[in-house]
């Protein structure tokens, strides 16, 4: 067991071995420039990439000319906002999101707003971190161009009833934008059946490399349009001009092919592990309290508070796990995590959450270690708190009763 | 963020007198600073022997660094005698434990803390009607 046990994988996932495979001759010998027309070298870089448009394409039920490639999904996102609100002023300047979307769509939507472009609505999700579908509806006005909700939360989990947002905004005419970064390969995504107008997608989330990500972009029942946000070559059919980079895009097409064949059992392995864990702590713990959707969330998202623990010193005593928190001690501003906030977790509780995220590769071994790990260190520093045990009740009880609830299987 | 100084991960793995004194013990003083709703709440306690800080005791919600410097400023204020507590200052700590300037306003809180804990056991001495631990009443730097 490597140490220390990686348990972040919503920050980043390792590479596939498969992956690194399908890639490395794209380094060397298959070094051509896919926009090369001229020659053997860079017909070979094309068809590579062609393949991988296919194979990105298949994960998500589109069609290869609908994909977009980017460096990740932060473009994605910044191209599919930006390139829509400016190629839709005629339509409208609206545009409605959530206040726990990931920073690259909020501040995106941000500078719309500084820069005139745009006017935004921020809808509050519910506490359990699903949106209410009939706030969206009550949101979009007639001057709305788009609706930005993301498929899977990066820091609770929570998927969003994407086929449900999707029927609601095609009845209503308005573009209905997702980033599922967290989501591709995770948990089933169908353009089509989730009536997704555009999606913002990265293969390092999925155990590709970093570096390659890609827009949906629908062409028909609407043909969604929109206005470049980099010019030079007119590559990518003009919306993402820039020589490819084909070795991690070969290998983005490689992920996609892999989580297609492996989603289901992944998915079933990886929940159970992640249950596992749950189970694990909160047999052994009392106030505990589990952020976001019980049920409705990425198999290997677990994001829990432990009353009374600062989430940086329970880092500092758990390093033998690599994690991540909501605790803002060591960020700019002073406000701990502004998902967990917007769900209405008290900011005490915001500053003891910690993040786990299973993954591809993570064992029972080092799940069972994790449980360890961590009860121990929040033992030993619950023990120095003085918030510990919580004033006005000696007995805490049992986690269950304190908990939003449990994982689904 | 860096590694942490051998210093600050000693004091986190050992903390020195953690644990609590009676506040309302006449020889005992108690100091709070901070805010739980900023992840941050120190409680330091001193006990004062003939001039000297005879007993120091804390407990800490809060991140590593704090809990290492106020396990840190308990080991130091033992056996001083009362000056040498109100000398002692944030700075030193932060020397001691190599302290990055993000991680400054920890060892500020718990100079703040040591200084509530002295004027909770002055006050104690000036008379008994104006007993009751020292509260953090007013607004304290965050500890980030």
């Amino acid at each position: 067991m490597r140490r220390p046990v990686y348990l972040d994988h919503h920050a980043t996932t390792p590479m596939d071995p498969r992956v690194l495979e399908a890639m490395l001759p794209y380094f060397t010998e298959k070094f051509g420039n896919a926009a090369s027309r001229s020659h053997a070298y860079g017909w070979a870089a094309e068809r590579a990439v062609e393949r991988a448009r296919e194979q990105v394409a298949a994960l998500l039920g589109a069609a290869p000319q609908e994909l977009v490639f980017t460096s990740g999904a932060t473009e994605a996102d910044n191209l599919a906002l930006k390139g829509a609100l400016e190629l839709y002023t005629q339509r409208g300047d609206h545009v409605v999101t959530v206040a726990t979307e990931h920073k690259a769509v909020l501040d995106t939507c941000a500078w719309l707003e500084r820069s005139g472009r745009a006017r935004v609505t921020y809808l509050r999700p519910r506490p359990d971190g699903l949106l209410d579908l009939d706030a969206v509806a009550a949101a979009i006005e007639p001057r709305t161009v788009l609706v930005a909700v993301m498929a899977a939360n990066n820091e609770v989990g929570v998927l969003q009833p994407l086929a449900e947002l999707g029927a609601l905004c095609h009845e209503r005419g308005v573009l209905f934008f997702t980033d599922a970064a967290q989501a591709l390969g995770k948990v089933p995504l169908d353009v089509e059946a989730q009536r997704i107008d555009l999606l913002a997608c990265t293969a390092h989330k999925l155990y590709g490399p970093k570096g390659a990500g890609a827009l949906f972009v629908r062409r028909r029942d609407p043909r969604v349009r929109l206005a470049p946000q980099q010019h030079g070559g007119g590559h990518e059919r003009g919306m993402r001009s820039g020589t490819l980079d084909v070795p991690a895009i070969v290998g983005f097409g490689a992920a996609c092919a892999l989580a297609q064949e492996e989603m289901a059992a992944e998915a079933a392995r990886v929940g159970a592990l992640r249950d596992r864990l749950w189970e694990g702590l909160r047999s052994r713990l009392d106030g505990l309290v589990l952020n976001g959707h019980p049920e409705r969330r990425l198999p290997g998202n677990l994001n829990v508070s432990f009353v009374g623990v600062e989430g940086e010193a329970l880092m500092m005593g758990m390093r033998d796990l690599a994690v991540s928190s909501g605790s803002a001690c060591t960020s700019a501003t002073l406000e701990p995590s502004y998902v967990l906030r917007a769900l209405g977790v008290h900011e005490e509780l915001a500053h003891t959450s910690i993040r786990f995220g299973l993954g591809r590769f993570t064992t029972t071994e080092e799940v069972d270690f994790a449980v360890e790990t961590t009860v121990r260190a929040v033992e030993r520093l619950r023990a120095l708190s003085p918030l510990w045990p919580p004033a006005g009740a000696p007995s805490p009880g049992p986690a269950g009763a304190v908990a939003a609830g449990e994982p689904g299987p | 963020m860096s590694a942490w100084s051998p210093a600050v991960l000693e004091h986190f793995e050992r903390p020195r007198n953690a644990g609590a004194l009676d506040p309302a013990d006449p020889d005992v003083g108690t100091g709070e600073v901070g805010e739980r709703a900023h992840g941050d709440l120190i409680r330091l306690q001193v006990r004062v022997r003939d001039g000297r800080i005879a007993e120091a005791r804390f407990k800490a919600f809060g991140c590593g660094v704090a809990i290492a410097a106020t396990s840190l400023a308990t080991e130091r204020l033992l056996g001083l005698d009362l000056a040498a507590a109100r000398a002692l200052r944030d700075v030193e700590l932060a020397a001691a434990l190599a302290l990055p300037p993000v991680k400054i306003h920890c060892s500020v809180l718990v100079e703040a803390a040591i200084r509530r804990a002295l004027e909770d056991w002055e006050r104690k001495q000036a008379g008994p009607a104006a007993g009751g631990p020292v509260n953090a009443d007013e607004e304290e730097a965050p500890c980030r």
